[in-house]
């Protein structure tokens, strides 16, 4: 009996398969180049005209009305939306951070056991709703029950605080500012980074808990001392994933944020952030305008861009401290 | 009935029960389940001071989830309960008033795979010594982590490399840092699941020999699988056995619990002389 190993049949949808797969590899590159290239293109003529430097630090915004690619007539300096981007990220993180790991270690740890999948999946399902709802849920409940009178308590209370100058808490009071928008994305931002983190948590090795729990510690002290320093880098990737969202969003803070071309030092003040101002002004703008939003693009996709090179740098660098140790 | 071995299969260590010790654990009647599954039933029996207390068993039989019972280890299982009494120096040890962080901090353990911390030797033995109520000061912490590592015989191998990694060391130096970890809060009793079982035998035989002399400190309470270690290290020996009730569902059983010496040379059930002359298990 001979056996040949040679091949029996043609086999067509192997190659093809491969082809097709390597085109769908190629094209994560092709249209990562295409955007930048294209958005970078359009906006380089404001970038020629103000200046890069001045764009991002200018704080006068006045749109143009030129047709062409010279003659501009307007001022760009984008600071005010820098400003209210990051200012309304940082208060979304900061409040929905702590938040989220006392939740993920409650759903993880404290929680009964029937309560645990219906908890997890309502977190998911929540990280799923689209931004528009959150605005609209934001806008015309929150923001009137809730926010408004919270706001004005903030003011009363804590209005008279100047840290050589800067006053957080300073009236006058409308409603839509820096922290409604902030506060509004840290609901929004919650629910992902939550879902991160809880998984981060349960794959965290039980034996060194359980050394730690037959110790005597608590499960304050197993959360604090054992789970967290393990989970860290984990926990830095779901910030950050957290806090792009938050850089990004555009509905919700559009709603929230009071759409003012000035800004403020005070968190109750009415500002802008980069994509609600865009989102806001491209459907009437002019060509000259047009090309100064894609500037406020271009400097947004770098924001996101800094966040993710920061995250991969942190998770790499305590990767390799914990790394030494474990060794 | 069983009677008797003509020849004791296992060599016996020595150790006999002391006479009129202290009963440290006295278990009555003792239930443990997880969700409606009685896993573990009708258990009694007494564990004495300053013995070494073997439980074996073939898997399932419920050994690991009695001594999980002694520290209330088990409270971290969602869905488990534990019936019965279970007392501890006379207290109940699921009494209303009782504090499981205390009561871990009294009766230590000590896991199945080494789990050191990924942390340095000093801090991995001075972990349970920095948090609760006491806090010590640097010189008395040194102290505690120096007789804590001697006592769990590893000073003299890994005093010049206190500040290296616990990750570092061959996995038999891992378990007794491990146990000089748990010696290390001054504890009353000592439980060790299966604290060999990912050993070689050279490393085995280490942690053989400490448990004899940690024996003198403390009441010791280990799970083995191993039944010639059972009969080497301990006072007593507790056999327990995977049983099928009336409807089917599988439970642990305790069968016998005697000196060591009788349960390996003179066993009174015939399923014990089945698991120990290696007829089945």
């Amino acid at each position: 009996m001979s056996a040949t190993l040679s091949r029996q049949r043609k086999r067509i949808a192997d190659p093809a398969f491969r082809w097709f797969v390597t085109l769908a590899g190629a094209s994560v590159f092709v249209i990562l180049a295409g955007m930048v290239i294209r958005t970078t293109n359009d906006a380089w003529p404001i970038f020629q005209y103000q200046g890069f430097f001045s764009f991002l630090t200018g704080d006068q915004w006045l749109a143009g009305s030129s047709r062409t690619d010279s003659d501009f007539t307007g001022t760009y300096g984008a600071w005010p939306f820098i400003y209210g981007t990051l200012v309304t990220a940082l208060i979304a993180i900061v409040i929905a951070l702590p938040l989220a790991l006392c939740v993920a270690f409650y759903i993880n740890q404290l929680a009964p056991k029937r309560l645990r999948n219906p908890l997890s999946y309502s977190v998911e399902m929540l990280a799923a709703v689209p931004s528009i709802i959150f605005g609209m849920w934001g806008f015309f409940w929150l923001l009137p029950n809730v926010l408004r009178p919270f706001l004005e308590w903030l003011e009363s209370t804590f209005g008279w605080i100047n840290l050589a100058g800067w006053k957080p808490f300073e009236g006058p009071v409308f409603g839509s500012s820096y922290l409604a928008a902030g506060i509004v994305l840290a609901i929004m931002i919650l629910p992902i980074i939550t879902a991160i983190v809880r998984e981060v948590i349960a794959v965290n090795p039980v034996d060194q808990q359980h050394a730690a729990y037959a110790l005597g510690a608590t499960r304050f002290e197993v959360m604090r001392k054992v789970v967290l320093p393990s989970s860290f880098s984990g926990i830095v990737a779901a910030s950050m994933l957290g806090l792009g969202r938050a850089v990004g969003e555009t509905v919700a803070v559009m709603m929230l944020i009071g759409s003012t071309k000035s800004w403020d030092g005070s968190l109750l003040s009415a500002g802008d952030s980069m994509a609600a101002h865009i989102a806001a002004r491209f459907g009437e703008a002019t060509p000259e305008t047009t090309k100064a939003l894609m500037a406020i693009g271009v400097v947004l996709f770098l924001f996101t861009m800094i966040i993710n090179i920061g995250a991969r740098l942190l998770v790499w660098r305590i990767g390799r401290v914990s790394g030494d140790a474990a060794v | 009935m069983a009677t008797g071995l003509a020849t004791p299969l296992t060599p016996h260590g020595g150790r006999r029960p002391t006479e009129g010790a202290p009963v440290v654990f006295e278990l009555g009647g003792v239930n443990v389940s997880y969700g409606t599954h009685r896993a573990v039933r009708d258990v009694s029996m007494d564990i004495h001071e300053r013995e070494i207390t073997a439980l074996i068993g073939p898997s399932g039989c419920g050994k690991s989830t009695v001594l999980r019972c002694l520290n209330r280890m088990n409270d971290l299982v969602p869905g488990a309960s534990v019936s019965g009494k279970v007392a501890y120096r006379g207290a109940d040890l699921y009494g209303a008033d009782v504090d499981s962080i205390e009561v871990r901090r009294r009766i230590g353990m000590v896991f199945q795979k080494p789990n050191p911390f990924p942390k340095s030797i000093y801090d991995n033995v001075a972990y349970g010594l920095r948090f609760g109520p006491d806090r010590l000061s640097r010189s008395d912490l040194d102290d505690r982590v120096e007789a804590a590592l001697t006592s769990a015989a590893l000073w003299d191998e890994v005093k010049d490399k206190l500040n290296s990694s616990g990750h570092a060391l061959s996995g038999g130096q891992q378990q007794r840092l491990c146990i000089a970890r748990a010696v290390a809060v001054r504890p009353d009793v000592v439980l060790m699941d299966e604290p060999c079982s990912a050993l070689d035998p050279i490393a085995t035989a280490k942690i053989e020999d400490l448990m004899q002399k940690l024996a003198d400190e403390f009441t010791l309470v280990i799970v083995t699988h191993n039944m010639q270690q059972a009969a080497r290290v301990s006072d007593r020996t507790a056999f327990f056995t995977a049983d099928t009730d009336s409807e089917g569902v599988r439970h642990g059983r305790l069968v016998e619990y005697d000196a060591t010496e009788k349960i390996f040379n003179r066993p009174a059930d015939q399923r014990t002389e089945d698991y120990i002359s290696g007829r089945f298990g």
